[in-house]
Formats: structure tokens, C-alpha cells, sequence
């Protein structure tokens, strides 16, 4: 895979182009401590060149200390690998299915579709005010991807319906396409759950039924 | 360069500082008082700085306190991290405590100091024996006369000058300016506070590099006025405290401030504690009346 070093602030993310082609690119965002590399078995039929994201903390990406990790950090990371492959659509998986998500509602004339697969990390944490324990070192895989912290962090990070109701209709008025979100989930947490009663989110359809539809956009 | 230096009466910086290592994360830590004393803990809002409490933390200590507090990181003289967030500075403060004592001991805190620690008196309730929270009690309140598709149009600027700022953010610095330009420029979000305090602060809270000051807050923390946070579970933690609490509000709105009015807050005091509304200040209770305000607070934790 040819991978190319993007800056986003004091992290260097690590974007592979997992194939050529010509046309459209589609970009994958992986799951909850999983990588690129391991995204990137996902077989798909698409004519254009396929690139794969290492999230901050994950794959070849680096590693911040002592965590502060986000939902919308992430966002930011995918937002960056768009400015360098262009408009694109996306898969995700688990955590990257929730980012891919939040992408296409925070740059909608970007995407070209979002695809939202089952995967480590797609529930989040509660969606209420909770007495998480608080843990203060992150043991010895500190330094190491994937990020200890990541893990932590991001498997408690709330995503509760309101907002993520807000994403999909910014989506959808912002997009220019009829269904521009595509959920393949079989679970649904309750923002999954929220989304799919939304306009413009299809629901009840395969992965490769998706990337067929937004292909022809 | 003689660096320029003011002085401001009652303002003693602290008898030691050093620099604590949270997970990889340079935190400064700065003490007033006797190392022998018990321990209490201070807490700065966003934007601040320890320093914020040269006239505060003196009067607190002279009562017989070892007062602690520190830089969040980003902030003063701490590491500037590459990621900010809600929990890591939770982790951070809890790290810092850890250092000074397992025991439970009592913390005081500003802004949003006082969110954050109401969420780590929630889930290490053995870690704070009394809180005093000093207008860092957010409430729910929506955006009055903006009809929702506005709401949804100013959400989508937010998140799209957000996302833009973070392809800029690695060049990004701060503005140099004169001493009195940055407390000039701070005056704006601390309108009550004196031009002479205000000049005090820069001397602790900037550099003076060779273009001139600037302020030491990291650059690239800039917060997009949209996420998942909802200030009402502030409120619903706040309810479940179980240790002496104290809440202090002020009555003038500042653009630092959280904006909570007394009605909004009173219902979620919890039944360990209450509400002490001081007419006629603002969001710097401790700074625009610090001998009457420390005076309360020794009252409530002896």
C-alpha cells in the first residue's frame, strides 16, 4: 500500500491507498482499535482508487500523550484525509461507521455517501450523566497503537440522539442527495437507533447495494 | 531584554513550584503555604491560569492550608498537548491530587474547575471531603428567539470554521502584542476586573518574547461550540454530591461565564449543601472581592 503522512495539528496521520482506480475515491475509517491495514480486507466492487485512515492513536498514525481523544477529533482527522483525496464516499466500521457519519453532516458537499457497518466501538458510551471510574496512567501499552487512552475514551464518548438527529439532517440539507447516509448495522445503539427513523438515511440494505447507489451519484 | 514586570497589592506567588508528570503530560503545579499543612485544592476555569489566584490562594493559605493548584494542560505554563478534552483534564487533576495525598481533602474551584470537579466528586467521591464551587454550575438554557433551522445553520458554521481551523492549527500563534495590549484585549472577557490586575496577569499568564507578549494558552485549543455535552448533567451530578458543599454566584453575567441564573441552579444544589448568591459581582467572585469571599469559604470548611 502506498501510504502518504498527513499533518493534522501535532499528529501525523497515516493515509494508505489501498488500490488505484478511476473515478470517485471511497475512503475507510476503522474500527475501535483496529487500523487501516485490517480495514482494508473489506472486499467491495468500486471503480475508483480506495484509501483507508489510521485514526490518531491507531495503525501508523502517531500517538499523543496522555489522551484527550473525541468523537469530533476523529471528524477532524477524516476531514483531513478529504482535503487530500477529494469528494469521496465513505465506509465505516464500529467507531468509523460513527465518524463516517458525523462527516457526512459536517461536510456534506464532500460526501458522496456514508456506508455504517457494524464494528468495534459503534455504541459509544452512555448517553446520561454517569460515574465513570477514573483511571490516571495508561499502563504499559503506553505510546503504542492502538492508544490505550484511545480505547478508554472513545469506547465512553456520549453520543446522545439529539445531536446525532442534528448531523443526519445536516446531511441531508446539506448534501444534495436524496439518501445521502446508508445504515447496514444490524445493532442499534440508540443513536443508530435515532438515525435510522431520519429522511435520508437508508436502511435495509447491503454494503455493496450502498456503494452501488452512491457510485451512480 | 529586562523583562517587564508589575506588581498588584495582596498578590504573592507561590512559595514553590515544579512541573508533575501526568501520563506523558507536563503539568505545572504551583503551592502557597506550609508543606506540613493539610492539603486543599484550587481549581482554575478555561482560559485561566494558576496565577489567577496570587491574591486568592495567600489569604486561603494563611488560614493554616497547604493550597495546591495548576496550569491545566494547554494552559499557563503546562505542556501544550496535541489533544484537549473534558476527561483527560479530569485525569490530569486526579493525577496531580494522587501526587500530593490518597486522602480525601478540600477543593475549591472556579468556572469551568468547578464542572470538572463536581464530574470527579461524582466518581471518586473518596477523593473530596468539601467543595466549594464557585459559578461553575452550568444550566440548561436554550438559545432564546433563534428558530431551529437557524440553530442548525449556526451549528453547521461552527462545525465547518472548527474543521477548518484544525488544517491551520499547527502554524497557528498567538498575537504578540504590548503588555498593556494583552490586558487591554483580556479586559474584553473580564470586563470588572482592574486594568492594574489585568496587567499583573500578563506578567504570569504571557511570555514576553522579542516581537513582543504573548499569551501562553496553546494556540490550537479552540473549542467548536457543538458537541455531544449537555451542561444539564452537570446539574444532575451536582444533585448527587454527598459531601459539604458550597456554590457561590455571582449576579452580572460576563462573557466568561457560564450564564446560570439562581433559579436555574437552586434545584440541583445537593442536600449536603447550598447556594450563596453575592449581589452585585460577576464570574471573578474570589477576584473582585477576595477578602469576603475567602472569608466565607474558611466559614464553611471549618
Amino acid at each position: 500500500m502506498n501510504t502518504v503522512m498527513l499533518q493534522h495539528n501535532k499528529i501525523t496521520l497515516a493515509l494508505h491507498e489501498v488500490r488505484p482506480g478511476t473515478g470517485r475515491p471511497l475512503l475507510f475509517l476503522h474500527g475501535l482499535g483496529e487500523s487501516a491495514a485490517m480495514m482494508s480486507t473489506l472486499s467491495v466492487n468500486w471503480a475508483g482508487p480506495v484509501w483507508a485512515l489510521d485514526f490518531t492513536g491507531h495503525g501508523e498514525s502517531s500517538v499523543p500523550a496522555g489522551g484527550g481523544y473525541s468523537s469530533e477529533i476523529l471528524m477532524a482527522d477524516a476531514d483531513i484525509a478529504l482535503r487530500h483525496i477529494g469528494e469521496a464516499t465513505v465506509v465505516g466500521r464500529g467507531l468509523g461507521a460513527y465518524i463516517a457519519f458525523l462527516i457526512a453532516g459536517a461536510r456534506p458537499t464532500l460526501m458522496r455517501g456514508a456506508v455504517l457497518l457494524d464494528g468495534p466501538g459503534l455504541a459509544g458510551g452512555a448517553i446520561h450523566a454517569t460515574s465513570n471510574t477514573e483511571i490516571t496512567s495508561g499502563g504499559n501499552r503506553t505510546g503504542m497503537t492502538p492508544d490505550p487512552w484511545a480505547l478508554i475514551e472513545l469506547s465512553r464518548d456520549a453520543r446522545p440522539p439529539t445531536y446525532t438527529t442534528t448531523f443526519a439532517r445536516l446531511a441531508v440539507s446539506g448534501s444534495g442527495i436524496a439518501d445521502p447516509i446508508a445504515v447496514t448495522c444490524k445493532v442499534a445503539p440508540p443513536w443508530v437507533e435515532a438515525i435510522r427513523a431520519e429522511p435520508g438515511v437508508m436502511i435495509d440494505i447491503t454494503l455493496q447495494d450502498a456503494l452501488d447507489i452512491y457510485a451512480a451519484v | 531584554m529586562t523583562p517587564e514586570t508589575r506588581s498588584y497589592p495582596g498578590a504573592e506567588r507561590p512559595a514553590r513550584s515544579y512541573r508533575h508528570n501526568a501520563d506523558g503530560v507536563g503539568i505545572a503545579v504551583y503551592e502557597w503555604g506550609a508543606e506540613s499543612n493539610p492539603p486543599l485544592f484550587l481549581v482554575h476555569g478555561g482560559s485561566d491560569f494558576a496565577g489567577t489566584f496570587d491574591v486568592f490562594a495567600p489569604l486561603i493559605a494563611a488560614a493554616g492550608y497547604r493550597v495546591i493548584a495548576w496550569d491545566h494542560r494547554g494552559h499557563g505554563d503546562s505542556q501544550h498537548a496535541a489533544l484537549y478534552g473534558w476527561d483527560a483534564d479530569i485525569r490530569d487533576a486526579l493525577s496531580v491530587m494522587s501526587a500530593i495525598t490518597n486522602k480525601a481533602a478540600p477543593v475549591i474551584a472556579h468556572s469551568k474547575g468547578g464542572a470538572l470537579m463536581m464530574q470527579l466528586a461524582d466518581s471518586c467521591p473518596y477523593r473530596i471531603s468539601a467543595m466549594v464551587n464557585i459559578d461553575g454550575m452550568p444550566s440548561k438554557r436554550r438559545m432564546p428567539d433563534v428558530p431551529d433551522h437557524d440553530q442548525s445553520r449556526l451549528l453547521a458554521d461552527s462545525i465547518g470554521s472548527w474543521l477548518d481551523f484544525r488544517h491551520e492549527a499547527a502554524a497557528s500563534e498567538r498575537k504578540p502584542g504590548t503588555l498593556v495590549d494583552l490586558a487591554q484585549r483580556r479586559g474584553k472577557m473580564n470586563p470588572r476586573l482592574s486594568v492594574e490586575w489585568l496587567e499583573y496577569l500578563v506578567t504570569i499568564g504571557a511570555q514576553q518574547d522579542a516581537d513582543g507578549w504573548r499569551w501562553k494558552l496553546d494556540p490550537t485549543m479552540r473549542f467548536g461550540g457543538f458537541g455531544p455535552w449537555r451542561p444539564e448533567w452537570a446539574s444532575l451530578r451536582m444533585a448527587a454530591l454527598t459531601m459539604p458543599f458550597l456554590g457561590l454566584l455571582g449576579t452580572f453575567d460576563e462573557p466568561m461565564g457560564w450564564g446560570a441564573r439562581p433559579r436555574d441552579v437552586l434545584p440541583w444544589i445537593p442536600s449536603s449543601g447550598r447556594l450563596e448568591v453575592l449581589e452585585g459581582i460577576g464570574h471573578f467572585i474570589h477576584i473582585e472581592e477576595p477578602e469576603r469571599v475567602s472569608k466565607m469559604i474558611l466559614e464553611f470548611l471549618s
